[in-house]
């Protein structure tokens, strides 16, 4: 297969903790421009597939390459970060002692150097991406909230907004409407579809009416490899798919 | 918005409140004491401006270790270290002004090389005789031993409890080393009887005076700097690290690089500190060093209230009163009454009572403002001392936490 076009590669992956083979030869392409949807029963691997592709874990063995140049297992998170991939938690994580505005201001795109921040003033060039942040997640109104006051929907926002911010390439976003009630998910919904126009994205979400509407291709894993993948229709169609989700 | 800016200037009062107080008392201070006659009811006694410059210097060594543990989440039990190499680093210095006037009369040597029987002076002994040199190395050697320290430290991820282990353990080491004879460092006597600074005999009202207004400016410019330190953006990557260390890797930082900032500024400013002391108490030796020190650095800190500024100064300096109140009168307790405190900050004062006094003044302030009819164009604006109360009473406390 050409890495050539792809944003995301992953090819013959496998990764072992202790002896248990967490990613078991994993491979995944995501095109440039691409959002795919991944599923898979709890303990499929799918936040550990992230772990590799943001340099936090490192494979035993396979290729992960960004961009189809960039061999992501020679680099650590922050370089991955740099590079231009962005990643949103399983748990939401924002600084909850800082206001919204300055968690967005601390993971805008920019020098990360010490001596720079040190002496940073907020330019209006800040200012206004801040503000079209805070437009894009709608938290204008809560701007000067402390992340640890916001509820959890918003606090799964402030995070995608701070993905945002970094301005990445690709985006992984790890259960984006967990703990949301429906109106909230179908804004979600609507917020990723609007990033995918300008961005490659993978999300992983167990609620499968959030992946019907983001009307995406989809790759169901299990036990660290794929096991179908196509649209959800054809997915969860697929025999094996129905056997992992019902139990045998 | 302009509720937002006057509180904030609210905040920001405080500090400068604070470095107003440490200013006028460097100046009024050794004015009482030198310029009263002792019988007037405003005379400050010689004994209380040595009292108080001391606890001086445990302030600005509260102040550093806040840096790192307060608003980095850093327990670090070892800054005792930095402020006993700052003092041995101003002890050489001292040592060195007593030229001839030993007991033994050598010009170079100290007294305890030539009772050794040391022929010549060691070479890291040169250059104490300048006292610009001693300056240096006040700053170059704590700043030094924990940037190297922290280096390897945090570049290969240790945190938490082990982190405070090792920084434990390094004062410890220190401590043994210094013990020894051949060290070069005066053994277990340390260095002492000092004579000049700067030409000033040490035990002269005047220069004792001149030490206390320089620890009080000292302390005001630590004030200055943490505060400068803490509203830049580098000080909210600080807090950011401190609440959630990975959150800050995966948007792209180094957060082993922001660590080892502060470490290394937190350990310049305890250099100082003990550089200010050992004129003050007249002898520096390895107790300095002790593990026990550097945890009661902690407990000032926690007594008055991490992750604030004015917070371990005042710690500092109603621990160490009433220690020298408590070993006046009750010597063989004091051990047992600082652990109690200890305690009792831990279970019933978590933010310290600077934190304790924020919440109660945001309490009674909401109670006045609900006694009050709602007036116009002031929204339930939180102040910064209030959000600073909110944000530990909602998680963000300043220990790391792991994300996911
Ligand atoms: N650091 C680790 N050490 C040991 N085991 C791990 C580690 N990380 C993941 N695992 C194991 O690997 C497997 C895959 O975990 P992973 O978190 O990737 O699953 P997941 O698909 O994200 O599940 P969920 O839907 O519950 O989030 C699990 O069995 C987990 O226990
Ligand atoms: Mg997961």
């Amino acid at each position: 297969m050409s890495k050539s076009g792809t944003i995301l590669y992953l090819d013959g992956v496998s990764v072992s903790f202790d002896g248990f083979r967490a990613i078991n030869n994993l491979s995944l392409v995501l095109d440039r421009g691409e959002m795919r949807a991944i599923i898979g029963p709890n303990g499929a691997g799918k936040t550990t597939m992230m772990d590799i592709v943001t340099g936090k874990t490192k494979p035993d063995s396979g290729e992960v390459y960004f961009n189809g140049e960039i061999d992501l297992t020679r680099h650590d998170e922050a370089d991955i970060a740099m590079m231009g991939i962005g990643r949103k938690f399983q748990k939401p994580t924002v600084f909850e002692s800082h206001t919204v505005e300055d968690n967005l201001m601390l993971s805008l795109k920019g020098p990360r150097s010490i001596f720079p921040a040190l002496f940073h003033r907020k330019t209006a060039d800040e200012v206004r991406r801040i503000d079209d942040i805070l437009g894009i997640i709608r938290l204008g109104d809560k701007r000067h909230m402390l992340g640890a006051n916001l509820s959890h929907g918003q606090k799964q926002w402030l995070e995608i907004g701070m993905l945002l911010a970094q301005d990445p390439k690709l985006l992984l976003v790890d259960e984006p409407v967990a703990g949301m009630t429906d109106a909230e998910t179908e804004e979600t919904a609507r917020l990723l579809k609007d990033i995918a126009k300008t961005h490659s994205v993978i999300v992983v979400e167990h609620d499968m009416h959030f992946v019907r509407e983001l009307g995406v291709k989809v790759t169901c894993l299990h036990e660290g490899s794929v096991l179908s993948e196509g649209t959800l229709d054809f997915v969860s169609a697929d025999d094996r798919v129905v056997e992992v989700y019902l139990g045998r | 918005m302009i509720t937002r800016r006057f509180f904030a200037n609210g905040a920001d009062r405080r500090i400068f409140i604070t470095i107003g107080l440490l200013l006028g008392v460097a100046v009024l201070v050794p004015i009482l004491n030198i310029a009263l006659p002792p019988d007037s009811a405003f005379h400050v006694p010689s004994y209380m401006v040595a009292l108080v410059g001391k606890y001086l210097c445990f302030a600005l060594l509260a102040l550093a270790l806040d840096l790192v543990w307060g608003y980095c989440g850093i327990l670090s039990l070892g800054h005792g270290a930095f402020f006993a190499l700052g003092g041995y680093a101003m002890g050489m210095y001292l040592m060195r002004q007593i030229g001839d006037r030993g007991v033994y009369g050598n010009p170079i040597l100290p007294d305890f090389m030539v009772f050794l029987n040391w022929k010549e002076l060691p070479w890291f002994w040169y250059g104490f005789d300048q006292f610009w040199f001693a300056v240096i190395m006040v700053m170059l050697v704590p700043g030094l031993l924990a940037f190297i320290f922290g280096w390897f430290a945090f570049r290969s991820r240790v945190t938490g409890v082990y982190l405070s282990i090792i920084t434990q353990a390094m004062t410890y080491a220190l401590l043994l080393a210094f013990f020894r004879n051949d060290m070069g460092f005066g053994g277990n006597n340390g260095l002492t009887d000092f004579k000049d600074i700067l030409g000033f005999n040490v035990q002269a009202n005047t220069t004792r005076s001149a030490i206390f207004a320089a620890s009080a400016v000292a302390l005001a410019l630590g004030v200055f700097i943490t505060w400068a330190i803490i509203n830049s953006k580098y000080g909210k990557l600080l807090i950011a690290v401190r609440d959630a260390e990975s959150r800050t890797r995966f948007i792209g930082w180094r957060p082993e690089n922001v660590k080892l900032f502060a470490f290394t500024v937190s350990a310049v400013m305890a250099g100082i500190a003990g550089a200010l002391y050992v004129p003050q108490v007249g002898i520096i030796n390895p107790g300095e060093f002790a593990p026990a020190n550097s945890i009661e650095v902690v407990i000032w800190t926690a007594v008055g209230g991490r992750g604030t500024i004015v917070g371990p100064i005042v710690g500092a300096l109603l621990v160490n009163a009433g220690k020298s109140w408590f070993t006046g009168v009750l010597p063989e307790y004091w051990l047992f009454a600082l652990g109690g405190l200890f305690i009792a900050t831990t279970l019933f004062l978590p933010r310290g009572v600077i934190g304790m006094w924020d919440h109660w003044m945001a309490t009674y302030r909401e109670r006045k403002a609900a006694a009050l009819p709602p007036s116009a164009g002031t929204p339930a604006a939180t102040t910064p001392q209030q959000r600073e109360w909110q944000a530990s009473a909602t998680g963000g406390a300043p220990e790391p936490q792991p994300a996911e």
